[in-house]
C-alpha cells in the first residue's frame, strides 16, 4: 500500500461568479521513503495540490488516501495531529516566529504532540545539529540570515520525525550557495533518515536532486518519470 | 498544548505590542481603580462617620420632643418644641420604668453669646450636667473640674468651656477662675476641656456648658428641655430601654396612640444604620459607572484582539500548520485576551489603592484626623475576578475568528 495514494483529484476555487479549476483530476502514488519533485511552471497548480497533500486544504472531488484512510474520513482534529506527526513543512518565506529563539521555534510542534515536556529540548537540539545549526541554539529567529533561517525551519519539520517532509519552493528565497545546503539536508533527510519528501519548485536544476519528478501543467499531470542524472552534494562535496 | 505554554505564547503575544496593549488595558484599569478607590475611601468615609456618631457609645439614647423629622426642614419642629419636662426626668429616674436606665440628663439648647474683656464669641451654650456630659463624650477638664449635681441644684453660675471657646476668649491667659458674661449674666469659667472636636453631632470645642436649671432659669426663661440624653447599663439591652422609655414618656404625657407621640427616641445604632444606607446608595452609583467603564474597556480589548488575530493570520497557518488544532488557538488568544484584561486589573487594583493611600494620607493629616485606611481586600479580589472575566467573555469573538481561520489562507497571507 502507497503511503499516499491520489486519485482524480480535482480543486476548484470560487472567487465571486469565477471558478478556478486549479487541479483538474490528477492521478498518482507516492511510496514511503521515495524523493518526489513536484514541477511546473507557476500557475500549474503544484502548490495547490502540495497545500492538499499536507492536509492544509480540503479538495473539491476525486480522493485522497493517507496511509490508507481517506482525507474525507480524517475529522478536524486528526487533521491537526497528522500534520502534527507525520507531516513536517518547509516554506518558501520560511515562517518563523520572528521573536522567539532559534531552539523554542523548533519547539513549536513538541508543544502541539503528546511528546513528555522532557524530551523537548533534546529533540529540538538533535534537530538543530541535523541541520548544523548546534551553535545557534539561542538566536532570535529575525537575526538569522536566509539560509539559516531555511535550516532552522527543516530542524523544526523534522524534530517530530514525520514520515513526510513538503517542501514548497524552499530554495527559491536563498542564494545558490544556501540553496544548496537546503538540498543537500533534505537528500540525507531522505537517504539516511529514510523519510518521504515531497518538494514543490520550478527549477529543473533544484528538481534533479529528487528520484523521481511530477510535472504539472494547466492542472494536469503531464509528465511522470525517474530522474536519471541526480544532483547529490554529500560531506560539502558537489557528486554529479 | 498544555496551559502553561499556552498562557507563554500569549505573554510572547502581549509583549511585541506593549504600549498598544497599556493603552487597551486603560479602560479596564479606569473601571477597577475607580472601584478600589470608591470602595477603600468610602470604608474610611464609614469608619470616620460611624466613629463620630458613636462617639456617644451604643449605651447612649437621646429622646427628643416634636415628632421625627423625615427632612432637614422638620429640624426646626425640635429645637421649638416643648413637650419634655422636668416630670419626664422624674418618670424616666424610677428604677421601675425603665430598669436599664444608669443616668439621664436633661439639656437645654441656648442661644446666645459670651464676652470677656471686650473679645465676644458665639458658642454652643448647652445646660446640662458637665460630669456626665464628660464620661459621655469622653472628654474630661485638663484645667480645673467639670460641675455637678451640687452646681446643679444650686442653680450655680459656672461654665466649663470647649478649646475653642478658651482660645478666642482668653487666647494664652489662663481662662479657669475668670469670670465672664454668658448673655450678660456674670459666670466664672471652672473648667476647660481639651481639643476634641466633633462627637456626634457637637462640636465639643465650641461648646460652653452651664447646670441646665442656671440655663433654664436665668439664660433661657423655659421649663422645658431640648432633649434628655440616656445612658443604660448595658448596650445589649438597647432595644429593650427604648421600648421602656416609649412607654414611660406615653404614660407621662397620657398617649395612647404612638401616631400621636410628641416625641421621639434616637439610638447610635440608628444613625449609623442611616450613614450606611447613605454610602450604600453612593457605592451602587459609583459601581454602575464602573460597570460601564469595564464594559467600554472590555469592547477596546476586544477591539484590539481582532486587530491582533489579523495581523497575525500567518502566525495561525503557521501553527495549525505545525500540528495546532482549532481548540489550541482559541484558547491562546483567550489566554491572551484573559491577561490583557486581567493586567489592567491588577494595574487598576495598584493605582486605585496608592491613590486612596494618598488621599488618606493627605485627608488624615490635614482634615480629619479620624480618617482611616482600609485596603478593600474583598473588592480587590472581586476587581480581579471581574476584569478577568471581561477579558473572557470580550475574547471569545475574537478567539473563535482565529480558530476559523483556514492554515492555508492563513499562510498565504502576507
Amino acid at each position: 500500500m502507497a503511503l499516499i495514494e491520489v486519485r482524480d483529484l480535482e480543486k476548484i476555487y470560487k472567487t465571486g461568479e469565477v471558478e478556478t479549476r486549479a487541479l483538474r483530476g490528477v492521478s498518482f502514488d507516492i511510496e514511503k521513503g521515495e524523493f518526489v519533485a513536484v514541477m511546473g511552471p507557476s500557475g500549474s497548480g503544484k502548490s495547490t495540490l502540495l497545500h492538499m497533500l499536507g492536509f492544509l486544504d480540503t479538495h473539491t472531488s476525486g480522493t485522497y488516501k493517507f496511509d490508507g484512510k481517506k482525507f474525507t474520513e480524517y475529522s478536524e482534529d486528526e487533521r491537526a495531529h497528522l500534520r502534527n506527526k507525520k507531516m513536517g513543512f518547509v516554506f518558501q518565506t520560511f515562517n518563523l516566529l520572528p521573536r522567539l529563539s532559534t531552539i523554542e521555534n523548533v519547539k513549536l510542534p513538541l508543544m502541539y504532540s503528546d511528546v513528555p515536556e522532557k524530551e523537548w529540548n533534546e529533540r529540538a537540539k538533535a534537530a538543530l545539529e541535523a541541520v548544523e545549526m548546534g551553535h545557534r541554539l539561542d538566536h532570535l529567529a529575525f537575526k538569522l540570515s536566509g539560509g539559516e533561517k531555511q535550516r532552522v525551519a527543516m530542524a523544526r519539520a523534522l524534530v517530530n520525525e514525520p514520515e513526510v517532509i513538503f517542501a514548497d519552493e524552499p530554495t527559491g528565497n536563498l542564494d545558490s550557495k544556501s540553496g544548496e545546503a537546503v538540498m543537500s539536508v533534505l537528500q540525507s533527510l531522505n537517504e539516511d533518515m529514510g523519510h518521504t519528501v515531497i518538494l514543490i519548485t520550478h527549477e529543473t536544476y533544484t528538481a534533479q536532486y529528487s528520484e523521481r519528478i511530477l510535472e504539472l501543467f494547466d492542472g494536469e499531470l503531464a509528465k511522470d518519470f525517474k530522474v536519471k542524472n541526480r544532483n547529490s552534494i554529500k560531506d560539502g562535496h558537489f557528486k554529479k | 498544548m498544555k496551559i502553561k505554554h499556552t498562557i507563554r505564547s500569549a505573554t510572547g503575544g502581549l509583549k511585541v505590542h506593549k504600549s498598544r496593549s497599556a493603552l487597551t488595558v486603560l479602560g479596564i484599569l479606569i473601571g477597577i481603580a475607580a472601584i478600589i478607590m470608591m470602595v477603600s475611601l468610602g470604608g474610611g468615609a464609614e469608619g470616620l462617620i460611624v466613629g463620630e456618631l458613636g462617639g456617644l457609645g451604643a449605651e447612649t439614647i437621646v429622646v427628643r420632643p416634636g415628632q421625627e423629622p423625615t427632612g432637614p426642614a422638620d429640624f426646626s419642629n425640635t429645637l421649638f418644641a416643648d413637650s419634655i419636662k422636668e416630670r419626664d426626668v422624674e418618670a424616666l429616674k424610677q428604677k421601675g420604668n425603665v430598669p436599664d436606665l444608669l443616668d439621664i440628663m436633661p439639656a437645654v439648647i441656648v442661644a446666645g453669646s459670651m464676652s470677656y474683656e471686650g473679645e465676644t464669641f458665639q458658642p454652643t451654650i448647652m445646660g446640662g450636667d458637665a460630669e456626665f456630659i464628660a464620661a459621655a463624650f469622653d472628654v474630661y477638664p485638663v484645667e480645673g473640674y467639670a460641675f455637678g449635681e451640687d452646681e446643679i441644684q444650686q442653680n450655680a453660675d459656672v461654665v466649663v468651656i470647649g478649646d475653642r471657646v478658651r482660645e478666642e476668649l482668653f487666647a494664652d491667659s489662663s481662662a479657669v477662675g475668670e469670670f465672664v458674661k454668658v448673655n450678660q449674666r456674670k459666670m466664672r469659667v471652672i473648667g476647660v476641656l481639651p481639643p476634641k472636636g466633633q462627637v456626634a453631632v457637637l462640636n465639643v470645642d465650641s461648646l460652653a456648658i452651664v447646670p441646665h436649671t442656671t440655663a433654664q432659669t436665668y439664660l433661657s426663661g423655659r421649663d422645658y428641655y431640648n432633649q434628655l440624653i440616656i445612658k443604660i447599663s448595658d448596650p445589649k439591652h438597647v432595644d429593650r430601654a427604648v421600648v421602656d422609655i416609649e412607654r414611660t414618656m406615653r404614660i407621662s404625657h397620657g398617649i395612647t396612640d404612638p401616631d400621636d407621640d410628641d416625641f421621639y427616641v434616637e439610638t447610635q445604632q440608628g444613625i449609623v444604620e442611616q450613614v450606611s444606607t447613605i454610602l450604600g446608595a453612593l457605592t451602587v452609583l459609583v459601581s454602575s459607572i464602573a460597570a460601564i467603564a469595564l464594559v467600554v474597556g472590555g469592547v477596546g480589548v476586544m477591539n484590539i484582539m481582532l486587530v491582533s488575530v489579523a495581523e497575525r493570520t500567518k502566525e495561525i497557518g503557521l501553527r495549525k500548520s505545525l500540528g495546532a488544532t482549532n481548540k489550541d488557538i482559541s484558547r491562546q488568544f483567550l489566554i491572551e485576551s484573559i491577561l490583557l484584561a486581567a493586567s489592567g486589573g491588577l494595574i487598576g487594583i495598584i493605582l486605585g489603592s496608592t491613590f486612596s493611600f494618598l488621599v488618606f494620607l493627605i485627608v488624615s493629616n490635614y482634615f480629619l484626623p479620624g480618617w482611616t485606611y482600609v485596603f478593600p481586600v474583598g473588592a480587590a479580589v472581586l476587581g480581579f475576578t471581574v476584569s478577568s472575566i471581561v477579558g473572557l467573555i470580550f475574547g471569545i469573538y475574537p478567539a473563535k475568528q482565529a480558530a476559523k481561520k483556514s492554515p492555508i489562507e492563513a499562510l498565504r497571507y502576507e
